[in-house]
């Protein structure tokens, strides 16, 4: 071929690549675009939370996509969103806020960068942003006073809550409060923010229980803990309320508390570090551990299964887990009750603002975030979710929502349930106004007026 | 329990704590007396290689047969430092290669994660982290088999690499090159396959040292920060001294439990994070060179 007709074939390639552009231009104003609202997913893939960031993140995606590929999104609103690694950093956190704080046209409506510190760090500024703050079960606790925080949630439960669940268990098991008098009980956490956010509430029900709290700090990453635990030994300790992060801090705390003879069922972690990955690290000595759960694991729930069958089965290839054995993980299935939260605020706020099957505002999905409502067996039901998570609603005053857990113990290979009923505080009441003195304390220094809430 | 058992308990956990940061400061010591850097990838190399060994075998090996492969593994890895890292870097500057091990650590942590997945593993050695029983019931004291294992393993190693560096060609090549790359190179000294050896070396070494630290804190990727462990080691023992970090090694193990169990609750605990840095300054002040350090002459 002559190099004439070479040049002559390459430009009328070109020129028909061009038309086709052209055309596919033009045509785009005509054609119907599906409305779209915008999610930001402030993951963590990298670094020693990555087990935990892979799992929750992972989930969230897996719920929207499949909300997109089973109903065509949310009343015809297809759900999309961007992610930023955070690795578990406030800072860096910050920045993706910031960076996905608007997408195209969209604003961000919400953000839950799945940290306690990465909550704080943006937790001043999110209702100037309307932006809602997320914080599912971990966080700023008194937040949970609506009054004070209305952009900020919790559900389905605060730190404070869960504490004083741990604190019931204990004293269920050791025969009532009465008994707990003299008994030493050691809170063994991650040297941060979020390992000091449950001892407001400890300290004061440990006081009026006659209960020798003594607090020992890790630092993380918490690879070498065998001083924490010869202290322990050392106190004699009755019991371990364990607030750690990342497996390699829960592994250690395992094999350490092995180390020194302590036995594992006196052990109990927290939600946030407590799931199969954690275990696993300690091995074969994690047996008999307690762990506390918000959110239960199994494929057993409808909903697990059919996201597992739309986005995995017969080689689907349209699930978000690098590894599909860990669909029904404690910490995916966390992750996917957070996108059903995500899912249902959208929806109540369509719903409540006259505007089904359209995008909406930051305002608007605060108000649907506010009237999450799951008292419904029926509605439970529907989502496929009933008994994964505590019944409960939210209202304006009340933005922790259940506060109650399931209590599992470790067998080796899975975790069983071992509490017969979602458990909460001793006295609920007593934590509820712990948070409301804590937040209105809160108001009066930073002169702000408390919402008026009916209920 | 008396006290008295119960101080020499903390002792013996401290020192025998102190062999596993001995075991990773090894690492950065070989590189270092090889190629002057202060090695940033180390806790990669860590990672990396304890993760090839599970994920051999999950493939199906069995723990005797992936042994061979992991550390097959890691000599490549060593030799691919050496063809494609360093070899280019020949007579650049100490700031130049530190650089390039820090870019280094971020390419064998995403390849691992890669190659191996992000799923947090559990590594069983076949040794109890428990209290041997006969120590317990004659002393009270718990002392971990997996500890005592550490302790003979890195006795082994130490030995191993003393021997290594002073009897043999490759040691005295070694100490040559340590001393100046160009100067070796002008006398015939095969730098490339010396800084293949000893990289390659530090890959075993960096195995030995995630199979130990894997059993006790599971395989995940935490594991690429035992190297803030060996820091002030290093800094204590000597960077160019085999024997210097274990000596060191001991000496911030001791001292930081020690200093952590009877000191660390008036402060609000957190005491032995920082305690080692403390020590490792004081060091600094004292002895620049480290414990057992080459003394830096420089005349002016």
């Amino acid at each position: 071929m002559s190099s004439k007709n070479i040049l002559r074939r390459g430009l009328s390639g070109v020129a028909a690549a061009g038309a086709i552009m052209a055309a596919a231009i033009v045509s785009t104003p005509t054609m119907a675009q599906q409305p779209e609202q915008y999610f930001p997913v402030a993951s963590m893939r990298v670094g020693p939370y990555n087990a935990m960031g892979t799992g929750i993140f992972g989930g969230v995606i897996d719920y929207l996509n499949y909300v997109n590929i089973k109903h065509g999104g949310v009343n015809g609103v297809k759900l999309v969103y961007e992610e930023c690694e955070t690795e578990y950093n406030a800072a860096r956190s910050v920045e993706c806020y910031q960076r996905l704080l608007n997408r195209g046209d969209q604003k961000m409506l919400l953000w839950d960068p799945y940290g306690t510190p990465l909550a704080y760090a943006v937790i001043g500024r999110v209702a100037a942003d309307n932006v809602v703050l997320a914080q599912a079960g971990y966080g700023r606790t008194d937040a949970a006073d609506g009054r004070v925080w209305p952009w900020v949630f919790g559900a389905t439960a605060n730190y404070w809550s869960q504490i004083a669940m741990k604190l019931n268990f204990i004293q269920q098991k050791e025969g009532g409060i009465d008994k707990m008098k003299g008994k030493t009980i050691v809170h063994l956490h991650i040297d941060t923010a979020y390992g000091r956010e449950p001892l407001p509430a400890m300290r004061q029900i440990a006081k009026d229980w006659g209960v020798n709290l003594i607090e020992i700090p890790i630092a993380p990453p918490g690879l070498e803990q065998q001083s924490q635990w010869l202290q322990i030994r050392q106190a004699k300790a009755d019991w371990v309320t364990f607030w750690g992060a990342g497996a390699g801090m829960s592994g250690t705390a395992i094999t350490s508390a092995a180390r020194v003879g302590f036995p594992r069922n006196k052990i109990i972690f927290v939600t946030f570090g407590g799931a199969e990955e954690d275990m696993i690290a300690g091995g074969a000595q994690a047996k008999d551990t307690h762990v506390v759960a918000m959110v239960l694991p199994g494929k057993q729930f409808p909903l697990i299964a059919d996201i597992e069958k739309v986005l995995y089965s017969g080689g689907a290839g349209k699930g978000n887990m690098q590894n599909p054995a860990r669909v029904g993980t404690i910490y995916y299935n966390r992750g996917v009750i957070a996108a059903v939260n995500y899912v249902e605020a959208l929806r109540n706020a369509q719903r409540i603002h006259n505007k089904v099957g359209k995008p909406v505002t930051g305002a608007e999905f605060r108000d649907g975030y506010e009237a999450l409502d799951y008292t419904s067996e029926a509605r439970r039901k529907e989502l496929g979710i009933d008994g994964m998570i505590p019944p409960y609603k939210l209202t304006c005053r009340n933005h922790e929502g259940a506060g109650t857990f399931h209590m599992m113990q470790w067998d080796g290979n899975k975790f069983q349930i071992v509490s017969k009923d979602w458990l909460g505080a001793n006295d609920p009441k007593f934590i509820r106004q712990l948070i409301e003195d804590s937040a209105e304390k809160y108001a009066k220094e930073n002169n702000i007026t408390l919402r008026d809430c009916p209920n | 329990m008396p006290d008295i058992w119960f101080f020499i308990e903390v002792l013996v956990g401290g020192l025998l704590s102190g062999i596993m940061y001995s075991l990773v400061a090894l690492g950065f010591v070989l590189i270092y007396k090889a190629s002057s850097v202060f090695n940033f990838a180390q806790g990669a190399m860590v990672f990396f290689a304890v993760l090839t060994f599970v994920g051999v075998m999950e493939l199906g090996l069995p723990f005797w047969a992936a042994l061979p492969v992991a550390i097959g593994v890691m000599v490549l890895v060593g030799m691919a430092t050496e063809r494609f890292v360093l070899r280019p870097l020949v007579s650049q500057s100490e700031d130049t290669l530190l650089m390039a091990t820090i870019g280094l650590s971020f390419v064998i942590e995403g390849v691992a994660q890669l190659a191996w997945g992000v799923d947090v593993r559990n590594l069983d050695l076949g040794i109890r982290d428990e209290p041997i029983n006969w120590v317990m019931d004659k002393t009270g004291m718990l002392i971990s088999q997996l500890d005592i294992t550490a302790g003979i393993v890195a006795s082994v190693m130490v030995a191993s690499l003393a021997l290594l560096f002073s009897r043999t060609k490759v040691g005295r090549g070694l100490r040559a090159v340590a001393d100046d790359h160009t100067a070796a190179l002008s006398i015939g000294i095969p730098l490339k396959h010396i800084w293949m050896l000893v990289w390659a070396t530090a890959g075993v070494v960096a195995l030995v040292a995630g199979m130990l630290w894997g059993a006790r804190s599971g395989v995940q990727f935490a594991l690429v920060w035992v190297a803030l462990k060996a820091l002030p080691v290093l800094i204590i023992g000597g960077f160019t001294s085999v024997p210097g970090v274990i000596v060191a090694g001991l000496l911030v193990g001791a001292s930081e439990k020690v200093v952590e169990v009877y000191i660390g609750p008036k402060f609000g605990g957190g005491v032995e994070v920082w305690f080692p840095y403390v020590l490792a300054v004081l060091f600094l002040l004292v002895r620049p060179e480290g414990l057992f350090g080459e003394k830096i002459i420089r005349r002016v």
